[in-house]
């Protein structure tokens, strides 16, 4: 259990998926003039990292790694289809965002309004993608995977409506013309790179 | 029709400067700031990129009357992806340092919104040669800063170039302080934040009214 726990916090502060790795910058830059859309575009992540980086965990392990296919039958324990995980890995995650915006508008309509503009954005967002690859490559098992999704989903809404909050802020504050807009984002997003630098200290 | 008409010379170089894809579109910055700590890692990025998007505009380009629009994005992540895991391929044997540096950075290729965009915005609604230059234009834009941001961290941050001493660090008897934060993953973010002030500065039309 403790080990969950570790990778969770872990996923969350000293990894985050925004801040340590620069996942995902187009639609946090994008998407972060308001708290609300932050919040919808957060939660729509959460949602589908959730969804996904589980999905990707079977799909590695039971048809892309080496011996893998072994459960078919045993002339194909052999077979390492290590190569094919980048378009398997992107198609499960274009087919799971499809499923959960035709779920989301047929049995929480509300939820769907929120999102909706988020969700086909989503299948093209790094850090989704980010998040499966790095599973793959830490080698993570199935319940590590389920931690490590919902909490670098966390990870990323928690520094996405930190920006938002910050730049509804900054409309009142007097930036150089040149800096205006994208500038002084991108330096905002430095300051709050270098504060959750001081998660990097902590040993889990 | 010219090879290299006035609109063929547009494609290539507009988005080098006047229309930069990550200095005017925030587009694809994601790999533009994890990859910048080293010269090498930056220019094996920007090669790759620059081949990815370039094929993958000629390709679309010339499925893009037989694609219907309900499943053209489906159709681009298939061609990218493709493409990536060739790229993969080739770094994997031939630079396989390198791609080790890189981990999961190549893959992301995949959703760097430059070849997204590209293909969406561009080679959907054009013919195939242009579509290539105009692929080929903007890799080389996400090109400059990237090694321009690479040149800064690495020279700054170890003294060094490509591997090679060009200042004297003091911990090997020189006079060069290397300075740790230009390695760190918030320097990047500085660093556009300059060129892009830069950039805007020497061309005010692209300034942003907020």
């Amino acid at each position: 259990m403790e080990h969950y726990l570790n990778l969770a916090v872990k996923s969350v502060f000293v990894e985050n998926m925004a801040l340590a790795f620069f996942l995902g910058m187009c639609s946090f830059l994008a998407c972060s003039r308001k708290v609300d859309t932050a919040i919808g575009l957060g939660v729509a992540v959460i949602f589908v990292q959730v969804m996904t980086v589980p999905m990707n965990n079977l799909i590695m392990h039971y048809l892309l790694a080496e011996g893998a296919l072994g459960w078919i039958h045993p002339s194909l324990a052999h077979v390492n289809l290590d190569f094919l995980s980048f378009i398997l890995f992107i198609s499960t995650i274009a087919a799971m965002t499809q499923i959960v915006e035709m779920a989301c508008d047929r049995f929480a309509p509300k939820l769907y309004a929120t999102l909706g503009v988020f969700l086909p954005l989503i299948a093209v967002n790094c850090a989704i993608l980010g998040g499966s690859l790095f599973m793959q490559e830490r080698d993570y098992s199935f319940p590590e995977s389920v931690v490590y999704g919902i909490g670098s989903g966390f990870g990323w809404m928690l520094a996405i409506v930190a920006l938002a909050g910050i730049r509804e802020k900054m409309r009142y504050s007097n930036v150089p013309h040149g800096l205006r807009g994208l500038g002084i984002t991108f330096i905002t997003v430095g300051l709050m790179a270098i504060a959750f630098m001081a998660f990097s200290g902590i040993q889990l | 029709m010219a090879l290299f008409g006035k609109g063929e010379k547009g494609a290539l170089f507009g988005p080098v400067f006047d229309n930069n894809p990550i200095g005017l579109q925030v587009l694809g910055i994601c790999s533009a700031l994890a990859v910048t700590t080293k010269l090498d890692k930056a220019i094996v990025m920007a090669i790759s990129l620059t081949t990815v998007t370039a094929f993958s505009n000629l390709a679309i380009s010339c499925v893009r009357n037989y694609t219907p629009s309900s499943i053209r994005i489906i159709v681009q992540l298939a061609v990218i992806a493709s493409l990536v895991i060739m790229v993969d391929q080739v770094l994997k044997a031939y630079l396989f340092e390198v791609s080790l540096q890189l981990s999961v950075f190549t893959g992301l290729i995949i959703t760097n919104c430059i070849v997204m965009g590209r293909a969406e915005g561009f080679a959907m609604q054009n013919g195939p040669w242009i579509s290539f230059l105009d692929g080929i234009g903007n890799g080389l834009g996400y090109s400059v800063v990237l090694i321009v941001v690479g040149i800064v961290r690495e020279l700054t941050g170890s003294g060094k170039l490509l591997g090679f001493t060009i200042l004297n660090l003091t911990t090997d008897g020189g006079w060069y302080v290397p300075n740790g934060l230009m390695l760190l993953a918030p320097a990047a973010f500085f660093i556009i934040a300059c060129f892009i002030w830069a950039v805007r500065t020497w061309k005010p039309e692209q300034q942003e009214a907020e």
